[in-house]
């Protein structure tokens, strides 16, 4: 319960951090984004309309220790401003649209990967120099020099151009209207495989590493070779002996995999048009749309704490030795 | 150090490279990009020059064919090379300084130091680093200099954990202790007995950080977020993107740049596990004990546990 409350702790510290710099990077960068915010709206708001504006966004000539407890109040109550792209919507408003779809995108993937790569570890590292352990490391070490959005491209190339396996873009087709049916389901998922398929491809080497590494040096501990002698079935000495222990060092990356692919699925957004949270970050910068970016960046990172702190307590529940030193 | 000191080191490594096979495709791939970043500028022509009909595929006169503005692509990936390797080279060294600076005390202080410092790399692990990137940069005036700053910014946190936990393996060693007990001042056994020892690491991050530049700024860059008038890698990706090069079929106009990418940090990668090789004790006696082995027209067999069978 203390490791559990400890790590907790760390996650509130984070994320105060973000939002620190949240609140400080506008304030202390050249180049003032509350003008460039209202040059924007210039001649079309009477000025009382941009001072009210202004506070809106809380750019006040209040002092900064005060300003930033506002900000503080307006984030806890789920406030994030107003978005100046999408005027007049509340910030937390457009980031609702997006959020859905890169969690889609983001856990489909993440989990894919985790569960085919240690997989694949178990079966490379159970048939050693087999095909499985000769080939497909090094394969996957070599996929993985590429810049991730370029496989990406090129897999759009190939197989949404010239093939034309696969849609170009979007997460559903324009002629289709969302709703809980089965022909939209299938359309989604076509849209979905090439996004899905480019993450797997470069993350599902890492896993297959990790878990074969791990379960070698399973393989030769004691308790499996007495699994072995007595006669037990071989699957069952794969995965209920020897996978089960060396999972563990696969779940702790498991934490830090989720916010590298919550925050590298901006790429895929932007490849494939996804409508996604990186697909509106990105519109958001162009647009200097400073409130949305800001609020993107903060639920990007709230997930990413919050997927961490869920590892650990999994964490927690699959190894008993943590439990026990910890109590 | 002495002159003849450094001489002689480098002179060591370069040997080591020659005699090691990864290390040396390695380094004549990065020579070659090396080479091209520094003098190719001078022979490829003004890649801004608009030179023909856009999206012309490859022909005798324009060999990698020409981008939607109607450039020559070829010239921008040459001029390119030396803008992004810069980046690359320099966020990576500078990572690992400030990575080494972090780490090193806090494994060597300990104590609150320690738990400062890990609770300041942490924190920067955890947060999304791309994300944050984004953010970072889209306050700052975009240029090469921003992205270095970015990615420096998001980037040094892995180097101070590894180097963190080197160093407090290195504390427990013998030779430290010895200096310790004899008084040796904190400055000077930081300099001459736990940082020697941890070269081969230094470099090996250093080359592991490089690669992590180059693709951090590539992507940057494709998302919009360097100076998008002037001609890097990522540049050429994000106007090929932007002039819909997939739609288009213009497969010229982005493959080349990304095998590129690919390239660099394969003969990077490449270099780094010959390092590994050289500079790892137990992969030295592994080759020392296969190459006796063999001399007396033998094969390592799996029971020598200090040699590893890899078929």
């Amino acid at each position: 319960m203390r490791y559990i409350l400890r790590r907790f702790g760390f996650y509130v510290l984070a994320a105060w951090v973000a939002l620190t710099m949240n609140f400080f990077l506008p304030r202390l960068m050249p180049g003032d984004p509350a003008t460039a915010l209202f040059a924007r709206f210039k001649g079309r708001l009477s000025p009382e309309a941009m001072q009210g504006l202004r506070e809106a966004f809380g750019f006040t000539h209040e002092p900064l220790l005060k300003q930033y407890i506002t900000y503080l109040g307006h984030v806890l109550k789920g406030d994030l401003g107003i978005s100046v792209a999408y005027f007049p919507s509340p910030v937390m408003k457009v980031i609702g649209t997006g959020f859905v779809w890169t969690l889609f995108l983001a856990g489909s993937a993440v989990v894919l990967s985790f569960a085919i790569g240690t997989l694949l570890g178990v079966a490379a590292a159970w048939w050693r120099r087999g095909w499985v352990d000769t080939w497909l490391p090094s394969a996957l070490v070599f996929v993985g020099a590429f810049p991730y959005f370029w496989l990406a491209m090129v897999a759009l190339y190939v197989f949404g151009f010239t093939l034309g396996w696969f849609p170009l873009g979007h997460a559903y087709s324009d002629d289709i209207t969302p709703s809980w049916s089965f022909g939209f389901a299938i359309d989604v998922l076509r849209h979905a495989v090439l996004p899905v398929g480019t993450v797997i491809l470069v993350t599902l080497g890492g896993w297959l590493l990790s878990m074969r590494n791990s379960m070698i040096a399973v393989l030769g501990s004691d308790y499996v070779n007495l699994a072995r002698a007595k006669g037990l079935p071989p699957a069952r000495v794969a995965l209920r002996y020897a996978a089960r222990n060396a999972l563990l060092p696969s779940v702790t990356g498991f934490g830090m995999a989720l916010g590298f692919v919550l925050g590298g699925s901006l790429l895929t957004e932007i490849v494939f048009s996804y409508p996604g949270q990186g697909y509106l970050l990105v519109q958001a910068v162009r647009n200097q749309d400073y409130a949305l970016m800001q609020g993107i960046f903060l639920v990007i990172t709230l997930a990413v704490l919050g997927a961490n702190l869920c590892v650990d307590i999994f964490y927690l529940w699959l190894d008993p030795r943590t439990r026990e030193s910890r109590s | 150090m002495s002159d003849s000191n450094v001489a002689s080191g480098i002179t060591a490594w370069v040997d080591a490279i020659r005699r090691d096979r990864k290390a040396s495709i390695g380094a004549v791939l990065l020579a070659l990009f090396v080479i091209v970043g520094v003098f190719g500028p001078l022979f490829a022509g003004d890649p801004q020059a608009l030179v023909g009909i856009p999206l012309q595929p490859p022909s005798a006169a324009h060999w990698l064919g020409t981008n939607g503005q109607g450039q020559d692509v070829l010239a921008q990936l040459v001029v390119g090379t030396r803008v992004s390797l810069a980046i690359g080279f320099g966020v990576g060294i500078m990572v690992v300084l400030i990575g080494a600076l972090v780490g090193v005390m806090a494994g060597y202080f300990g104590g609150r130091v320690d738990g400062l410092l890990s609770v300041l790399f942490n924190v920067f692990l955890v947060l999304p680093g791309l994300p944050l990137a984004i953010v970072i940069a889209a306050y700052l005036p975009s240029g090469p200099l921003t992205l270095a700053l970015v990615l420096v910014v998001t980037g040094w946190a892995w180097n101070a954990r590894v180097l963190r936990a080197q160093t407090l393996a290195l504390r427990q060693r013998d030779f430290v202790a010895a200096a310790i007990v004899s008084g040796e001042s904190k400055r000077r056994i930081l300099v001459s007995e736990i940082l020697p020892n941890m070269m081969s690491l230094l470099v090996a991050q250093v080359i592991g950080s490089t690669v992590y530049a180059i693709g951090a700024q590539v992507g940057l860059e494709f998302l919009g977020l360097g100076d998008v008038s002037a001609v890097t890698w990522g540049t050429n990706l994000y106007w090929a993107q932007n002039d819909s090069a997939i739609l288009t079929g213009a497969w010229w106009t982005f493959a080349p740049t990304g095998l590129c990418v690919a390239l660099v940090g394969f003969g990077l990668t490449m270099l780094n596990s010959g390092f590994d090789e050289i500079t790892n004790p137990r992969l030295q006696l592994e080759r020392a004990w296969r190459a006796h082995l063999g001399a007396a027209g033998q094969k390592a067999g799996r029971s020598t546990p200090v040699v590893v069978d890899r078929g």
